[in-house]
């Protein structure tokens, strides 16, 4: 009985194990949560797919982890949003190029009666500072992704650094933009989030959004595919397929069209 | 309150639906965890076995380790193969990251010191009964993690049951490994993992009180097998 | 029950067994021939069970020998115990387990279990559970288990005395019969009366030394030892 447990538990594994050559695999593909979370993904490979037939799956982290996953050759294209480190990725001869694909737009949420009147600051660092003037419970991802450096760096322009002072108001979920929206919308909380993730973000309590608009709230993404060079294994030529439709006028129409609750959380490239 | 009765409204719907890809979520969460359970108590009968009935220098230490790997944190086990399975590790030629083996294999070393730890308890305790009797027919190791394995098998029903309880229910580990990607590597945990970040607080519910449902029919299925056996007196 | 060669006689020589500082056993001589059967007696206590045990090779001595005529000895004895181990399985299924351990091919083992079990008037019951049967069939069980495997000496550890006087019957009727087919039978008991039905030879057990050791008859009439006399008279109570 032994025997037939241990056959039948080989050819399990064997079946599942059978490592796929690397032009018959799907392409694997690393992007963060926020493009995830706004449901462009689903649509937009779909229709990538039905053109091309080449069919890609998605894994979702935040931008730091993805380039790192990058890094080791996990991924065969990434698609991240925190333009300096993508800068490094290439630079450092993991990734072909980067490739500007949509942007969206960082927005500044809390509560609805907005004790800390950010809806009437002049600019969006101005918003900052009312928060910690307060200050006013804010809630930030603290992950080392891309919207948590583009709010560092808010910060930065206002001439404050609260994750140093840990001072209870300034609270850090490490964890992704969903955990965070969570947080900040049951304790009534400021927030700094963008706009793929909070479109369709169900659990808004009363939060909303304060301010948006201007020059320090533009979300870029590029699309960068991984050097075969440095990692034989991946997919390089199909990598290159997604790459020139998703920045070409096919991909660009898709996302411009792309609406969530008639808003069009994405804008293209071009 | 409100989140509650939507959730279980959800959990109805999604249980008559029998929309697809619902479907898939489960199936491929059974697949993973019942695989990984199968593995672990493949290994782990008889090496729980063996140290029940070994005497060998350095058997405290194993009893301990086992003991203690017991609760071993899903996120660390995940890490670990994580960093196996990557392409930068070791065994990253086998390309297995971000594929249902990648998460059979996490399972599997989560449940192993589960199976192995209380089967050791299991046949120390059936060997005190039978010991003499074992030895007076000169029964060789084989024979005897033989008997004791599958006399004791009531019980290891249950143990067979806390390692599935134990897999099916973790998060940490098939998240890291396999990646949550949709139609591939998504279960019912990392679904509800989902759900809840993207605010869809209901829905998450759902999933989970489905995820209940069918921990809660493993289990109704082996006390049944139970309680038969005690009528027909094999238990006790 | 006599192959080929015999693993009897059994030579013991200033066997001695000692456990936490106590010595339990000390310089017990003796050689058993097949054939008569052999009672060791003495009251609770004595070291009878000890002795059994280290006889049938479950204990190792501290000092002395034990030497079988020929090695290879495990295969050709079986042991029951005072109380019996059932397995969870079924009455026949404790027989053919058994076989199976021993390197019974499959297809003798229902056959000889079955012809066992009728031995033992427990055909009946074959597919019941093992351990719904009472204290009496039960350890009848145990004697039809170690019958199956044809030993040539069965050592017996006071294998009645947790049973009424009609179960004591029944399993002294199938030591009687198992005697009576050959095997050499070793019994320990503390009861005069079954010593005086069963034995054919005395080895009289004491505070971990053999006393006496003789015919049955002689030493029931006029024990050569006072300790035995005392136990004779139900005088000797540990």
């Amino acid at each position: 009985m032994v025997t037939r447990f241990a056959v039948l538990a080989v050819a399990f594994l064997a079946a599942f194990t059978a490592p796929v050559v690397a032009d018959d695999r799907p392409l694997l593909l690393g992007t963060t949560t926020s493009v995830d979370n706004s449901g462009l993904l689903g649509p937009l490979l779909k229709a990538f797919r039905d053109e091309t037939g080449i069919e890609v799956r998605t894994v979702v982290r935040g931008s730091g982890a993805i380039l790192q996953l990058g890094r080791s050759g996990d991924f065969d294209v990434v698609l991240v949003h925190h333009p300096d480190a993508e800068r490094a990725f290439v630079a450092g001869g993991d990734g072909l190029g980067r490739y500007p694909v949509m942007t969206s737009r960082f927005l500044i949420a809390g509560p609805d009666d907005d004790p800390a009147g950010v809806r009437a600051a002049p600019d969006a660092a101005a918003a900052m500072e009312r928060i910690a003037a307060g200050p006013y419970d804010f809630i930030s991802r603290g992950d080392e992704s891309g919207t948590n450096a583009a709010e560092r760096h808010l910060w930065g322009l206002a001439g404050l650094s609260p994750w140093t002072a840990r001072g209870g108001w300034y609270r850090e979920t490490g964890s992704g933009m969903g955990a965070t929206l969570n947080m900040a919308s049951v304790l009534s909380a400021y927030t700094f989030t963008e706009s793929g993730s909070w479109t369709n973000f169900a659990n808004r309590g009363d939060l909303a959004v304060l301010f948006e608009g201007g020059p320090h709230l533009e979300n870029p993404y590029a699309i960068i595919p991984i050097d075969p060079e440095r990692h034989p294994h991946v997919a390089a030529r199909d990598a290159r397929r997604l790459v020139d439709w998703l920045t070409g006028p096919v991909g660009q129409a898709f996302i411009a069209g792309f609406r969530v609750d008639g808003e069009p959380p994405f804008a293209p490239a071009r | 309150m409100d989140s509650f009765a939507t959730a279980f409204a959800e959990a109805g719907a999604l249980l008559v639906s029998f929309d697809p890809d619902f479907l898939s979520i489960v199936g491929l969460s059974l697949r993973v965890s019942l695989t990984a359970v199968a593995l672990a108590c493949l290994i782990g009968f008889p090496l729980g076995a063996l140290v029940a009935l070994a005497r060998f220098p350095g058997r405290g230490v194993i009893v301990l380790l086992l003991n203690t790997f017991m609760g071993l944190p899903p996120v660390v086990v995940g890490l670990i193969v994580f960093l196996l399975l990557s392409r930068a590790g070791p065994l990253g030629v086998l390309g297995l990251l971000f594929t249902p083996t990648a998460m059979i294999i996490a399972q599997t070393i989560l449940v192993t010191p589960i199976v192995a730890a209380l089967t050791r308890q299991i046949v120390a305790d059936l060997w005190v009964e039978y010991g003499e009797h074992l030895r007076s027919l000169d029964a060789g190791p084989v024979a005897t993690m033989t008997t004791l394995i599958t006399d004791a098998r009531y019980s290891l029903a249950t143990v067979v049951l806390a390692g599935f309880g134990r897999a099916i229910a973790e998060v940490g580990a098939v998240m890291i490994v396999g990646g949550n990607i949709d139609h591939a590597t998504r279960v019912m945990t990392t679904a509800i993992a989902l759900e809840t970040s993207k605010g869809n607080l209901s829905t998450a519910l759902g999933l989970g009180i489905v995820l209940l449902l069918l921990a809660l029919a493993v289990n109704a299925a082996v006390q049944i097998i139970n309680a038969s056996a005690s009528r027909r007196a094999v238990l006790a | 029950m006599s192959g080929p060669a015999s693993i009897l006689p059994l030579q013991v020589s200033h066997l001695a067994f000692e456990a936490n500082g106590v010595r339990l056993l000390d310089d017990v001589s003796f050689t058993l021939q097949a054939g008569r059967r052999a009672v060791l007696l003495g009251p609770n206590g004595a070291g009878k069970s000890l002795l059994l045990r280290l006889c049938h090779g479950l204990l190792r001595p501290t000092s002395g020998e034990i030497r079988w005529a020929i090695e290879g000895r495990a295969r050709r004895q079986a042991m029951v115990f005072q109380r019996p181990v059932m397995l969870r399985r079924s009455v026949i299924g404790n027989i053919t387990h058994a076989l199976a351990v021993r390197g019974v091919p499959r297809g003798e083992r229902t056959a000889r279990a079955e012809a066992a079990l009728a031995l033992a008037g427990l055909s009946p019951l074959a597919r019941r559970p093992a351990r719904v049967l009472s204290g009496g069939e039960q350890q009848r069980l145990a004697l039809a288990r170690a019958w199956a495997t044809e030993p040539e000496i069965l050592f017996l550890d006071e294998p009645c005395a947790s049973l009424d006087p009609a179960a004591t019957r029944s399993v002294e009727a199938l030591i009687e019969g198992f005697h009576a087919a050959g095997t050499k039978i070793v019994m320990a008991t503390h009861d005069l009366a079954q010593a005086r039905r069963i034995a054919d030879e005395i080895l009289f057990v004491h505070k971990g030394r053999l006393i006496e050791r003789g015919d049955a008859d002689s030493f029931f009439d006029a024990p050569q030892s006072e300790e035995g006399r005392a136990f004779v008279a139900g005088e000797l109570l540990w």
